[in-house]
């Protein structure tokens, strides 16, 4: 049996706490094969953080989380869903109930802040205009960004475009967020500004999440458990010292160890 | 000396399988509009912004293009007009032209150059910055939201820029006719109506709604499958601007050889 053949047998749903299961995941562009069978659970409440160099494919992964790709072979399963075969409408639903922050923000920039934001609630919830904007004030507010709403995402700056980026992301409640290379390119007062707003949508509001870094301040901060992606592989996962201390050339290299 | 032809060879072939690769996404991308068009959701404020867009933002370009070939027409023709003793049929001669087809042409031409490079630019801007990938993780159905709003409006605003145009390079070649020669207004009008037919103006007129689609569908095609940077974004710009053109006038051909075979020639 090959290695494709392997990932693709299936072991029914995943339990109920798991709330991402990506299983013999492989994923190629054209003739490179990116992912060569990733195996990744996330449980309920749990912070995962996928590490690993430049171009390993790690937002490949998460992409597939969403539906953004579909894999070549193996399964992907997010809140009890099989993702890779979810219809538009089921896909759609689910999508409604995870969040994704994307690495340069991927705000509408013909939009306002506040508009980026409104623009969600309008089409998905029945809430009247006062009640969205009670939402979009409070959610810029959680990010602290409270006065930024009427200003377009060409006049903010990298940081705060990630913190618009995280607003618009939770405004209907996700229970599942996806945050991809979160605080690449950011000062490290902002790198700790928008790991500490993870960390604190795990702890307050129970959100579990994966998130694609290679930042060491923000895994520290936000990682329950890491995994270090190289060569289409996990090469090492378990906690943050248990991946930084594992005697591959590749992780020693990363951490400079 | 071998080897270099073989390599060409294998280049040629290269390049014609990436053609032929393209223009099967270009029809597949074509027949997806017609796929989800019928499906919720409908993006009736975007789709009124986008004609807003289409129409009122090109309202300029097309006037003066109208304009200035009424005038031209009417001053380029009239010394050969008059050298065959003809120049009585002018207005007639500029109706014909215009109505059947310099107007609808020109006018898809230059909103090809207006739309195809503003389409192709933003939706491939979109698509680099992610976006798109934004709208769809927010199950906001970007192809509806992008695509379909664009096309449509094309297909509606076109007819009526055609419309307008048209009007503009008769009024145009009637104050050129009044200059020159001061033609009165109910001959000039009367004599360019004479010979056009009600199936001239609305076929004619409503083949443009098919050069909206072409330049819609290409220009979203090119913007939405952008891979890369602004480098790509600008190219991809440049190549809706340049394969609208070219397929509206294969279009043309088309739909003017099917028209002749069911309505018949002026002299039918």
């Amino acid at each position: 049996m090959g290695e494709r053949d392997r990932h693709t047998v299936s072991n029914g749903a995943p339990p109920q706490e798991v709330i991402v299961d990506i299983r013999g995941l492989v994923k190629g562009f054209g003739a490179k094969e990116v992912l060569k069978g990733i195996d990744l659970r996330v449980s309920e409440g749990e912070s995962a953080v996928v590490m690993g160099g430049s171009g390993t494919g790690k937002s490949v992964l998460v992409k597939h989380a969403v539906g953004l790709l579909y894999p070549d072979a193996g399964e992907v399963w997010a809140l009890g869903q099989r993702v890779d075969k979810l219809d538009d409408d089921a896909l759609d639903r689910l999508r409604l109930s995870t969040g994704y922050v994307f690495q340069g923000g991927a705000l509408f920039d013909s939009m306002t802040v506040f508009e980026n934001i409104g623009f969600i609630l309008e089409r998905h919830t029945e809430l009247s205009r006062a009640e969205r904007k009670d939402r979009i004030h409070e959610a810029l507010d959680w990010v602290n960004l409270p006065d930024k709403g009427p200003q377009y995402p060409a006049e903010l700056s990298g940081g705060q475009k990630k913190r618009v980026g995280l607003a618009r992301a939770i405004i209907l409640k996700p229970d599942l967020m996806f945050y991809d290379e979160p605080t690449t390119g950011l000062d490290p007062i902002s790198v700790r500004t928008v790991s500490e707003l993870i960390l604190r949508l795990r702890d307050e509001r129970g959100i579990s999440s994966i998130t694609i870094t290679h930042d060491l301040l923000c895994a520290e901060i936000i990682a329950d458990s890491v995994h270090f992606l190289h060569e289409g592989h996990f090469v090492a996962s378990g906690s943050l010292d248990e991946v930084s201390t594992t005697p591959h050339p590749e992780i020693r290299n990363f951490f400079g160890t | 000396m071998a080897n270099s032809t073989a390599s060409s060879g294998l280049e040629r072939t290269s390049v014609a399988l990436a053609f032929a690769s393209r223009a099967g996404e270009l029809a597949l991308f074509a027949a997806e509009f017609f796929k989800r068009f019928w499906r919720r959701p409908f993006e009736g404020r975007e789709l009124m912004h986008q004609m807003d867009e289409v129409g009122t933002r090109s309202f300029i370009l097309t006037s003066v293009t109208g304009f200035s070939i009424g005038v031209v027409l009417a001053m380029q023709s009239r010394g050969t007009l008059i050298r065959f003793g003809a120049e009585a049929v002018l207005p007639n001669m500029l109706a014909l032209s215009v109505i059947k087809e310099i107007g609808p042409v020109l006018t898809s031409i230059v909103l090809a150059g207006r739309l195809g490079a503003g389409i192709g630019a933003e939706i491939g801007s979109m698509r680099v910055t992610e976006q798109i990938d934004a709208l769809e993780v927010a199950a906001l159905k970007p192809f509806h939201y992008l695509v379909i709003t664009r096309v449509l409006a094309c297909i509606i605003v076109f007819p009526i820029l055609t419309m307008w145009t048209d009007t503009l390079a008769l009024v145009g070649g009637y104050l050129e006719s009044v200059l020159s020669e001061g033609m009165d207004y109910r001959i000039f009008f009367n004599t360019a109506f004479e010979t056009i037919r009600i199936s001239d103006l609305v076929v004619d007129t409503m083949k443009t709604s098919i050069f909206g689609f072409i330049v819609a569908i290409v220009s979203c095609y090119m913007g939405y499958t952008v891979r890369g940077g602004t480098r790509e974004v600008g190219q991809a710009a440049m190549h809706a601007v340049v394969l609208s053109a070219l397929l509206i006038f294969v279009a043309d051909v088309v739909v003017v050889r099917l028209s002749l075979f069911i309505f018949g020639d002026i002299s039918g």
